[in-house]
């Protein structure tokens, strides 16, 4: 069993560098979702890929987060309409959908970081734990703590690899002293599988790394913090093949410690990584299911004409 | 591309006509021509000064030779004159200045970029920049007629009353000096330091916010973020402020007292360079008495010049820091 899946990985790494630049170069040329010939394909190899690991998916295991009845304005714009959605815990949900289908939006939501946009506004609940976020009296700065996040632009800080990483831990004061927080620092790091790259010019600028290392550092910093939750606003979107399935394998193996919620313009990446996909369309939810169910026998009409790319 | 830009950087067969008309374009030859001429123009005028000043202060040079840096004494009745005091005054009263007005201008630049609402931010910002266009000699009415009172009825006494003990702050008050040339300088430069820090902190992505909220930043926390993206720019913009400050003649003459001496209390007159040039130079009858105020005018050219040299090399010394090899490409 464990050598055939490894086959098949091996597989998928090399359609993934056969296709990738031109992949890549169609996205550039185009400026819109690839409408590639066969996603079908693809998706059937990545599901095979993890036969039986997904229980949390199909049972239904305890709501991490609920989303109810969410609507959300950019001042006069409707961005969001009547929103509902549970993502249980420790498992990865995609959000898909086109451009401007509310899906970064949504993400955004559960860590409140569109609190910073001025004239915004919320209604409805996210229940986190029990507690809705956006009750009064909410801690933000401890919600953003245990709600990680990662941006579609990597974006570490002008300072060295280290202290990119340490930043999280200094401001939240969660290492007691310079050991712990050394320790701490490298364990991140080994979890975004960047420290055998970096470890030997940590205290170089976060700046000199390239851009595939430069997003699994923000992915240390996030989850240098210990979050419980870690957001993904489309990860991989401005990196090279290789990168991208490098971040991919690193979602997959994060699912055994956080809950993640990635948002994602490639299909097929959705595919790859997911055990739920939810697909969005002009601020409106369309189907949550599983991402089997979602690529191979999609509930909605809808759904299906943008999978097999009939819009989008 | 690269073709061409080779050809421009072999030197020993210059071809004019080739190097004015790459495209071999006759309209496109005399726009580069009339650039060209335009920045060399400013190479030319900067070197002109420099040689003038130079060739009009060689008597005084010749005379004094480095004495004229380290002798206080300024007496042209005896023609005897030494820079020392003005170069004081003008250092102490522009780090004044700046120990003033950079704290506050960074508190005003993060006010209106970090806090404040757009309905706030716009009309302050509006005004900030008008406050850099008033001319100097307004400044200084204002100074003599507003200021000076007010610092020898309200701010002295009570300085020399709690830190009296200190020789900063020992003397006469009289309202004019040292100290009030220094808050005048300040109010100066505040609105051109802010105006800039404000740029430079409205320029640093909103990514670097959002990456330092994402992990439970507090709106303090968040703002030293962008304080370290903008460091290379807030340096410019204090090195820009201490470079009008020591420039100013107008405002400062009118109420430092002019009097060329060095003394340690900030409540005693004082002269500065800018000031000297401005006030003597009708009086200078005798050529050594000129050339000696045109020398004046020759360091602080040069002080000026070593200022700005060191802020390049500061910020570029940052610059390079916080950018990586590969991200510089």
């Amino acid at each position: 069993m464990r050598s055939e899946i490894y086959e098949l990985r091996f597989e998928i790494s090399d359609l993934k560098l056969r296709y990738g630049p031109l992949q890549s170069e169609i996205r550039n040329s185009q400026f819109e979702i690839p409408r590639m010939p066969a996603p079908t394909l693809t998706t059937r190899i990545a599901v095979a890929e993890r036969p039986a690991d997904t229980p949390a998916a199909r049972t239904g295991a305890a709501a991490k987060i609920s989303v109810r009845n969410l609507n959300f304005f950019y001042g006069k714009t409707q961005a969001l309409h009547d929103v509902s959605l549970e993502i249980p815990e420790r498992i990865v949900m995609a959000f898909i959908g086109p451009s401007g289908c509310g899906k970064s939006t949504l993400l955004r939501t559960l860590n409140r970081m569109n609190d910073v946009i001025p004239a915004t506004r919320v209604e409805g609940e996210v229940i986190m734990d029990g507690r809705d976020i956006y009750e009064a009296g909410t801690d933000v700065v401890d919600l953003r703590r245990k709600v990680g996040m990662v941006f579609q632009k990597s974006n570490p800080f002008p300072k060295t690899i280290f202290d990119n990483v340490a930043y999280g831990l200094r401001i939240n004061r969660l290492a007691k002293t310079k050991s712990e927080l050394a320790d701490r620092v490298e364990q991140a790091l080994n979890d975004a599988a960047l420290w055998s790259e970096v470890k030997d010019r940590l205290h170089t600028s976060a700046l000199s790394l390239s851009g595939g290392q430069q997003q699994r550092l923000c992915i240390a910093r996030a989850l240098a913090v210990r979050p419980e939750v870690v957001l993904m606003d489309e990860p991989a979107s401005a990196l090279d093949p290789i990168a991208t399935s490098k971040i991919e394998e690193l979602i997959v193996d994060l699912k055994k410690r956080y809950t993640i919620v990635i948002v994602t313009h490639n299909m097929q990446q959705a595919a790859r990584v997911s055990d739920t996909t939810a697909f969005f369309l002009l601020g409106k939810l369309i189907e949550v299911n599983s991402t089997e169910k979602m690529f191979t026998n999609p509930t909605e009409k809808l759904t299906e004409d943008y999978i097999t790319g009939r819009f989008g | 591309m690269d073709q061409t830009i080779a050809e421009h950087r072999s030197p020993p067969t210059v071809n004019w006509k080739h190097l004015l008309a790459p495209t071999g374009n006759t309209g496109d030859a005399v726009f580069r021509g009339l650039l060209f001429a335009a920045a060399l123009l400013m190479v030319l005028i900067a070197g002109a000064m420099i040689v003038a000043l130079a060739v009009k202060s060689m008597p005084s040079i010749r005379q004094f030779g480095f004495h004229f840096l380290t002798s206080s004494e300024w007496n042209p009745v005896k023609s005897e004159f030494g820079a020392l005091p003005f170069i004081y005054g003008t250092i102490v009263s522009s780090l004044i200045a700046l120990v003033i007005s950079v704290p506050l201008s960074l508190g005003i630049a993060i006010f209106l970029v970090e806090q404040a609402p757009r309905q706030v931010a716009r009309p302050v910002t509006f005004l900030i920049e008008l406050l850099a266009a008033i001319p100097s000699v307004v400044y200084g009415l204002w100074g003599i007629f507003v200021l000076a009172p007010f610092l020898r009825v309200h701010v002295e006494p009570s300085l020399q009353h709690w830190f009296g003990w200190l020789p900063l702050f020992k003397g006469p008050i009289t309202g004019i000096g040292l100290l009030t040339g220094g808050i005048i300088l300040a109010i100066m430069v505040t609105p051109i330091i802010s105006a800039v820090v404000r740029d430079v902190l409205a320029a640093v992505p909103g990514s670097q916010r959002e990456a330092a909220l994402a992990l439970g930043a507090t709106k303090w926390e968040t703002t030293r973020v962008v304080l370290v993206n903008g460091a290379p720019g807030i340096a410019g913009a204090v090195i820009l402020g201490l470079g009008r400050a020591i420039g100013e003649t107008m405002a400062v003459t009118m109420v430092i007292g002019n009097r060329a001496h060095i003394s340690a209390s900030l409540f005693d007159s004082s002269y500065t360079i800018a000031s000297a040039i401005a006030n003597e130079f009708t009086e200078a009858t005798q050529d050594l008495y000129l050339s000696a105020l045109v020398e004046l005018g020759l360091i602080l050219f040069l002080v000026t010049f070593i200022v700005n040299a060191i802020a390049r090399v500061l910020v570029w010394n940052v610059t390079r820091k916080m950018s990586g090899v590969s991200s510089a490409v």
